[in-house]
């Protein structure tokens, strides 16, 4: 099994250390005038918001906005610009990179089939307000984006964990988080079901799908090492019977004679 | 009464059978083993076709039941979430003994391709399992033989339950 590494550091040092390497990047156009895009811009332009960023990437309009803003910028978004629905909402972890999360609003404009983004950026330690006064969508959205990340949400209606577990410990979406778990993830139904002292009775989660328990004489036999089935552990050094393994040298292998065709014909 | 005479000392013996009362009890219960209606992912879909009329489990005696109370087999049939295992485990305290269980399919088996956070790596970390069955998912006939081979296992042990329970240290 592949070692667990931390992944603490993964965004900062580069993936690709090949100095011909060009990582590639979505072109950012800027927004066409006369466009339905421009309109959009000069209307939160109108209702005094900020704009740090706007661009068209892939035929989608993104707009970055300070983190205070973001209910009034989706309230322009949603009653003068018609976008009336929010198909998505949720954060992606730049903590190791800028010490930030990215909280981005994909909405859609039905009328137009035009499809526009809402980006903020807050610091890990500050919170964000909920937009589920315009976008009912919101309450699960952002109640996932606090399961997952751990962003707390203010005015939420119901901020609490939606997939994962009351009592986990953790935000598993973070890049921090390791994927098989930490410790307290790998003995959760455990400690749930039978409580902690059952820890040493079940032992530690087998991760290793290629694990063979040579000395386990109850479920399964390796193939030239068969011993009695349930023979006590002990014993197996001494009863099993090994047979030379007659792994496939060429691809022509008379297992059951144990001579291979290839080397007869040589 | 029967009206023709029967002559049961010179015919095919007297209408006596004798056995064990191991055979007599554990006859009763391999050829009644009334699973839970318990279905976790992909292979639930599986095992809804082994009940069903085509592959036609009722033939075995293997009737699904809605209830835990009514139920002698539990087939874990999909992935266990770790979230879910605690409601796994009470539906399988809530079976009355005599009770037995499947696990269907890699998933449950060892976690199988969900080597994550949120999966139990195999379901033997929380109830004792009697059967595994390989198979991404296995088909309704590997089900019915794993039932089978339920059977088998039932008949060979011993009826009273507190002779078998040695094995189950969960």
């Amino acid at each position: 099994m592949r070692k667990y590494t931390p992944k603490d550091s993964v965004q900062k040092k580069a993936k690709y250390t090949d100095r011909f390497w060009v990582a590639p990047k979505v072109p950012h156009n800027s927004i066409e005038e006369g466009s339905f895009f421009e309109s959009v811009v000069s209307a939160l332009n109108e209702s005094n918001i900020n704009i740090l960023d706007s661009y068209v990437e892939l035929g989608q309009l993104v707009i970055k906005v300070n983190p205070q803003d973001n209910i009034d910028a989706l309230r322009v978004m949603k009653e003068k610009c018609c976008f009336k629905m929010c198909s998505e909402l949720s954060a992606v972890d730049y903590l190791a990179k800028d010490g930030e999360f990215e909280i981005f609003y994909q909405l859609l404009n039905l009328d137009e089939a035009l499809r526009a983004r809402i980006v903020t950026r807050i610091k890990g330690d500050q919170a964000i307000e909920s937009v589920h006064p315009l976008y009912k969508m919101a309450n699960f959205a952002e109640r996932e984006m606090f399961d997952m990340f751990g962003i707390y949400v203010n005015n939420h209606p119901y901020l609490k964990r939606i997939i994962m577990p009351d009592d986990w410990e953790g935000h598993p979406l973070l890049k921090t988080y390791p994927l098989q778990g930490d410790e307290a993830a790998s003995w959760y139904e455990v400690d749930k079901i039978f409580g902690k002292e059952y820890r040493d009775v079940i032992g530690p989660e087998i991760r290793d799908s290629a694990r063979v328990d040579r000395y386990d004489t109850q479920r399964f036999a390796r193939v030239g090492k068969e011993v009695p089935f349930g023979a006590d552990p002990e014993l197996v050094d001494k009863t099993e019977t090994p047979i030379e393994d007659r792994y496939s040298k060429t691809f022509l292998t008379d297992y059951t004679t144990g001579s291979t065709e290839l080397e007869n014909r040589k | 009464m029967a009206q023709h005479q029967v002559n049961y000392a010179s015919s095919a013996g007297l209408p006596v059978a004798l056995t064990t009362a191991d055979n007599l009890i554990n006859w009763g219960r391999s050829n009644s083993l009334w699973p839970l209606t318990y279905g976790l992912a992909c292979c639930a879909i599986e095992m809804m076709a082994s009940g069903a009329s085509r592959f036609d489990f009722d033939r075995m005696g293997v009737i699904f039941r809605a209830s835990p109370r009514q139920a002698d087999v539990m087939i874990l049939a999909g992935t266990l979430t770790k979230k879910h295992a605690e409601f796994t485990r009470r539906l399988y305290d809530q079976m009355a003994e005599p009770k037995w269980v499947i696990s269907m399919g890699s998933c449950a088996n060892t976690g199988g391709m969900f080597n994550t956070y949120a999966i139990v790596q195999g379901v033997d970390r929380i109830v004792p399992v009697d059967i595994y069955l390989p198979g991404c998912a296995p088909r309704p006939e590997t089900l019915q033989y794993a039932m089978m081979m339920l059977q088998k296992k039932i008949r060979r042990e011993s009826a009273n339950m507190n002779k078998n329970k040695k094995q189950r240290f969960i």
